[in-house]
């Protein structure tokens, strides 16, 4: 009898002490955004530091989402074209890789490359400058780092983002129009001119930005999050790294689908 | 001092070109007309049935597009669909008895509205209605009606 109330006690406290880790985390989230959130206007005015980290975060993806891009791009027309080939409208491979690219794997794949690629890196080196006390130091020297270490590479993944996405759409329309017309002898008029006629500019290249900045802010906040929340031990730091990367993009894919939903519906 | 130059350097050459890409996305690879959209007019027609017709699907002269529909309704009066048109304000000339029919593209394509002026003296007005309409053709009707004929000729 002692026992099975000892069992319900034990059961009633681990819930509760899970409800209110639950509420806490969610709170210093909540702060921790606000934070950068109202940080970020003074980001602005330290160019230099913004430059630098659009530098890390922007260029130095430039590789991986160019090459991604374009074998992207290559993949889908070669297998548009088996399919569309059967009907006789092989010219349509261009609309059709033009439209997955702009309203759906340029945005997503790059997010998920980007998170990858950028937003673990971010998480690691945030968490290390904690673990080694770089931040307090700050702190004691009177600088904010909201504004001097969270607010720059915040905007910084919110502008890089767009505009890898539209690098990848580009170059993967270019890898599709490289396979199609210089390979397989898909017609290069009509190949432009389809796409021309089917893809819009606010429906389908408007939406695809917004869907690409909608991912730079999910990625943005996880990584910061997940850099200052992390334990100050190599293990934390590690642990930190990995939920920045699986968070990010399982949150990528989940918002993309209710994006899509949205837009195209 | 080096190091910030090649950062500069290399965050211009990453501005630049992904401006150049939303220009290439913009302007090659979908029909960019500005913010803007150009100055239209507003017709409707009335028609039996729109088939498979859908709201922005293409208005069309002589093959070329020169509007938009902007809505499809059932008109409670007469329980036929109103279909709603913007017109390209460049258009502004159409004969008052100008026909509109639907019309599909290719065989298993997209449908449009095809418009085919007539000679009245009058032009279509913002808020005009086209007269003269030919419904789609529902290729099920069509199939039915061969059916028919076909047993009747047994």
């Amino acid at each position: 009898m002692a026992n099975a109330r000892q069992k319900i006690q034990s059961l009633c406290q681990s819930t509760g002490q899970s409800s209110i880790e639950l509420v806490a985390n969610f709170g210093r989230g909540t702060l921790f955004i606000l934070g950068v959130l109202s940080a970020t206007p003074s980001a602005l005015l330290r160019v230099d530091l913004l430059l630098k980290q659009l530098y890390v975060a922007g260029v130095q993806s430039l590789p991986i989402i160019l090459m991604a891009g374009l074998f992207v791009g290559m993949v889908l027309s070669l297998q548009g074209y088996n399919v569309l080939v059967d009907y006789n409208s092989e010219e349509a491979v261009g609309t059709m890789t033009a439209l997955s690219l702009v309203r759906e794997l340029g945005p997503v794949v790059a997010a998920l490359l980007f998170a990858g690629r950028a937003g673990s890196a971010l998480t690691a080196e945030i968490g290390l400058m904690r673990s080694t006390e770089q931040i307090s130091a700050l702190e004691m020297m009177a600088i904010d780092p909201l504004k001097y270490i969270y607010a720059p590479r915040f905007l910084a993944v919110l502008i890089s983002l767009p505009m890898l996405t539209l690098l990848f759409t580009a170059l993967g329309i270019l890898g599709g129009y490289l396979i199609s017309v210089g390979w397989l002898g898909v017609d290069e008029g009509a190949f432009w001119s389809q796409m021309h006629s089917h893809v819009d500019w606010h429906d389908d290249v408007m939406n695809g930005i917004i869907k690409s900045v909608a991912f730079a802010l999910l990625i943005a906040v996880i990584a910061l999050y997940q850099g200052f929340n992390a334990i100050p031990t190599s293990e934390g730091v590690s642990g930190a790294t990995t939920r920045t990367v699986v968070h990010a993009s399982l949150g990528v894919l989940a918002l993309d689908f209710m994006l899509t939903t949205l837009m195209f519906n | 001092m080096k190091r910030q130059t090649k950062i500069e350097i290399g965050v211009g050459a990453f501005v630049l070109i992904s401006l150049l890409s939303l220009a290439v996305l913009a302007f090659q690879v979908s029909n960019f007309t500005g913010w803007k959209d150009r100055p239209t007019y507003q017709v409707s027609a009335l028609f039996d049935n729109i088939g498979g017709l859908k709201v922005r699907a293409p208005i069309k002269l002589s093959g070329v597009v020169i509007g938009r529909i902007t809505s499809i309704e059932v008109d409670p009066a007469s329980f036929k669909a109103r279909v709603s048109m913007k017109i390209d304000q460049g258009f502004n000339e159409l004969p008052m008895d100008t026909s509109a029919s639907i019309l599909t593209s290719g065989l298993l394509g997209d449908q449009y509205i095809g418009l085919e002026p007539g000679g009245d003296e009058e032009v279509l007005m913002n808020g005009d209605e086209i007269e003269m309409t030919q419904s789609a053709i529902v290729l099920e009707e069509l199939i039915g009606q061969f059916l028919v004929k076909f047993g009747e000729g047994e």
